[in-house]
């Protein structure tokens, strides 16, 4: 135990307080010990958001001494209240595994030998110089991450866009979201969700679109669980492409064929509409109708090009369209009975029922992922189920910060931390607050991640610096990236905690700090930013991932851009951030705030969160009375007419399955962290492939037995899943990516969605045979 | 360097509000109770001159009715 004077006399303090509190009125209950717990043995609890999900629970870890020992859920975090998942309770064991990065390493004689991180960084700076000079600027790219800090993605940005004036700046969330942020800007006009948590404890009905909640996002999951328990009228509806926990859970699950989501959502709209279950009070004042390009095809080819073209329609034009949308028409390709397809439409219409959307990977990662993310909100905007407690369309994000960090910060190419580079208006905005000339910020994106990969592979990129992702592990269609990134005239900077793959190929590894090892910010799916400070010292020679930028800045000779102290730089950066969004659509809390509370939710206004945006009844930005869709020009959400199309690849009579990939509960991504944590690698300690028992059957494949997965990229050899948490149809296998002894994205297909650009990793064709 | 706590009343219907007055002052440390319109205060202040500053913010506070000391500390 390890306390000092000052925390024993606090202690006293707050005991002093409980005990009158106590007399005065007895039965009064406390929930947030914050700070020191007697009971504890003296440890001290500090706030933190969880490191793993886009949900974002508020966690009190425990530190005695230098060690975080001790984790439990905070109280006083509206998220979770108090709960957590197994990832989350097992959370700080993942500062501590043997093989930790601590020392900076730098390629020599191809084998990575430890160095003076000084030296690290000054050739990780020489190195970006000459790669300028010799290629120009465009030559240098950054890809960071949906679990980068707030701060590491706004230093990166600054550098990149502001100083050294190229738009190759991506994030992995390309990967995991940017079909939310597009399906968003068409049918709203500004990103990110409109509604929030609380939606779950309002709502009547939910419906999960191909995501497995109970897995992915298990403490929302456990909050729908107990809304239904509290209430028997509450219905949760599983909408997946295979059986799953949450399918298990569920009143009812509804199994469609791989893509046929688009024609089920438009049959749901089909039967809306006959059945005469339009809100028309909603849609006549806030609605509008639009249709866009269609065979927009799939980018597989390098230097792939598309821009939507919107044109605005009527709702004769609409029902006249959805008349291909009958559900009996629908039963036919998608595998969903026609009465189901009406009892889900029944749901959403039910004008005495509040209806919750859920989604992750099933609708974004997706070739269509822009138009299933619009024809999802088109139910809730024909029903007028949107912006109010408990109707919600929720997109939810897959990382920590993916909202936080490059939705809010826009590290994309095309994005700047407010608006776009292409206008203007905001590269003169990021040319003041950045205190850079405005030519410097380039007016035109350069590539998305994978297109960004393909560069590298061309060699249009030589120099990369890659922050808290593994893409080695992660890109689709991966032999190529890989070999790409390994040629000759490239140069790999990879920050990282632990080695894995994409260490293997760096040339240099900087060794960061993790999470509490250093203060920084998420923002979650709801809008909400958290603060931590740094909790624990950072080990040996590893630096925060900020902290490594404005060095390297500051190497480049952009000192002025990044002027900040070592004491104050994430209150400054924050600070500085914050201006891009002072007006009432998205304002962010300060600082002070932030360190205070458990999360505060933005737009923050006169000192309250946005709970529900554009409904004017909470949302100070409308100026409208009741809704007020302030994002659009015509200030109206749009209804998209997006029609069913094929996905890239199907299953044909060389390659008849599906191939699907997610995750597990128990890891988080490509398990760097996670495998290392040994509880949550025991149980879950190596990778399948999930087959249905009648197609394993016909096969001659039995559980645990070896099956070879073949695409037209690569195969794998992996054990058999018959029968276990998860259970696909006949005519698909599924693969969980988090063992990188099992590269599965081997076999994946690099097609995306032409408007979001983020590729598809639930569709593509293989053959199955026994190994 | 003084330690004190108090029990904090806020002005009625305002507990959330003087959470939020309350977390936003530095050396303020407050625990609001879960069935009860009353808050818990922790200050620990590193000078005299500190407190001083602080005791007249807290009396600024709109939302505060009233703080009632239960323990206090200095090292003089």
């Amino acid at each position: 135990m390890n306390i000092t004077r000052r925390s024993f006399i606090k202690s006293l303090a707050l005991n002093s307080a409980v005990v009158a509190a106590a007399t005065v009125f007895p039965g009064i209950s406390f929930g947030a010990w914050k700070e020191t717990d007697i009971l504890s043995g003296g440890i001290q609890w500090k706030k933190t958001p969880c490191r793993f999900c886009g949900t974002g629970c508020g966690l009190l870890v425990g530190i005695s001494g230098d060690r975080a020992v001790a984790v439990k859920g905070d109280p006083n975090c509206t998220v979770n209240k108090g709960l957590c998942c197994v990832k989350g309770y097992h959370s700080v064991q993942i500062l501590y595994g043997k093989d930790r990065i601590k020392k900076a390493l730098v390629r020599k004689n191809d084998t990575l030998v430890e160095v003076p991180l000084k030296e690290a960084l000054d050739l990780v700076a020489e190195k970006m110089k000459e790669t300028i000079k010799s290629h120009g600027k465009d030559a240098v790219s950054i890809y960071g991450s949906g679990q980068w800090s707030i701060p590491d993605g706004y230093a990166a940005s600054k550098l990149f866009k502001g100083c050294i004036g190229t738009n190759n700046v991506e994030a992995n969330a390309r990967l995991c979201m940017a079909s939310a942020v597009t399906g968003c800007l068409t049918s709203f006009g500004l990103d990110e969700p409109m509604g929030c948590y609380e939606d779950i404890d309002n709502a009547d009905v939910f419906v999960t679109w191909g995501n497995n909640m109970a897995e992915m996002h298990p403490v929302l999951f456990s909050r729908m669980l107990a809304n239904r328990k509290s209430k028997t009228h509450v219905k949760i509806i599983d909408f997946a492409t295979r059986t799953t926990r949450s399918s298990q859970a569920a009143d009812k699950s509804i199994l469609f064929k791989p893509q046929t989501d688009l024609a089920v959502a438009n049959a749901i709209c089909y039967e809306i509409i006959r059945n005469k279950w339009v809100n028309w009070s909603f849609v006549k004042k806030h609605v509008s109708f639009h249709k866009g390009k269609t065979n927009i095809g799939y980018g597989t080819q390098d230097h792939f090009k598309f821009k939507d073209k919107a044109e605005t329609v009527d709702f004769k034009e609409y029902k006249e369209f959805l008349k291909d949308y009958t559900p009996e028409k629908v039963e036919k390709i998608s595998g969903v009975s026609a009465k189901d397809i009406k009892y889900m439409a029944s749901l959403y219409g039910d004008p005495g029922k509040k209806v919750t959307s859920f989604w992750t990977m099933g609708m974004n990662q997706h070739t269509r992922g822009t138009w299933i993310n619009n024809l999802v909100y088109n139910i809730h905007l024909l029903t007028g189920k949107i912006s109010t407690p408990g109707n919600s369309p929720f997109s939810l994000t897959g990382q920590p910060s993916a909202c936080g960090t490059v939705r809010e910060v826009g590290t994309l190419t095309h994005k700047l931390p407010h608006g776009v580079v292409m206008q203007e208006k905001a590269r003169k905005l990021a040319a003041k607050i950045w205190q850079v000339p405005v030519e410097n910020i380039d007016p035109k994106p350069t590539y998305h991640t994978v297109e960004m990969f393909r560069a590298l592979d061309r060699g249009d990129i030589r120099f990369m610096w890659i922050q808290v992702t593994n893409p080695m592990v992660t890109m689709p269609n991966l032999r190529r990236y890989r070999d790409g990134a390994k040629k000759e005239g490239r140069f790999m900077v990879v920050s990282e905690i632990y080695p894995t793959p994409t260490s293997d190929v760096a040339d240099v590894v900087l060794p960061s700090a993790l999470w509490i090892e250093r203060e920084g910010f998420f923002g979650n799916s709801e809008r909400r930013t958290q603060h931590n400070e740094q909790i624990v010292p950072t080990p040996g020679d590893t630096m925060c991932n900020t902290w490594q930028l404005i060095e390297v800045a500051r190497r480049l000779g952009f000192k002025k851009q990044f002027p900040w102290s070592r004491k104050t730089y994430i209150e400054d950066i924050w600070n500085e951030y914050i201006q891009f969004h002072d007006n009432p659509k998205h304002r962010m809390a300060p600082y002070k705030e932030l360190k205070a509370r458990s999360g505060i939710q933005w737009p923050f206004v006169n000192g309250m969160e946005t709970k529900w945006r554009y409904n004017a009844k909470y949302d100070p930005a409308c100026k409208q009375k009741d809704f007020h869709f302030y994002g659009k020009p015509d200030n109206r959400a749009w209804i998209w007419l997006r029609p069913y199309e094929l996905p890239a690849e199907s299953p044909d009579s060389e390659y008849p399955f599906w191939l699907n990939t997610g995750r597990v509960l128990e890891h988080w991504h490509t398990g760097s962290m996670t495998r290392r944590v040994p509880i949550l690698h025991k149980a879950v300690p190596e990778s399948y492939v999930e087959i249905n028992s009648d197609d394993a059957d016909r096969l001659g494949i039995t559980n645990g037995s070896k099956v070879k997965i073949s695409s037209r990229r690569g195969s794998i050899v992996m054990k058999a899943s018959i029968n276990g948490r998860g259970r696909p149809p006949r005519g698909m296998v599924f693969v969980p990516f988090f063992d990188e002894s099992y590269l599965i994205n081997e076999v994946t297909l690099d097609a995306f969605c032409p408007i979001s650009k983020q590729p598809d990793y639930k569709k593509c064709a293989v053959k199955v045979e026994r190994a | 360097m003084p330690v004190f706590s108090y029990l904090a009343y806020p002005v009625r219907g305002a507990k959330e509000e003087l959470l939020n007055d309350v977390s936003a002052l530095d050396h303020c440390e407050v625990m609001p109770a879960e069935n009860e319109e009353v808050l818990i205060l922790v200050t620990d202040t590193p000078d005299e001159e500190k407190e001083k500053a602080l005791q007249k913010n807290l009396r600024k506070l709109k939302s505060l009715q009233s703080l009632g000391m239960t323990f206090g500390h200095t090292d003089e």
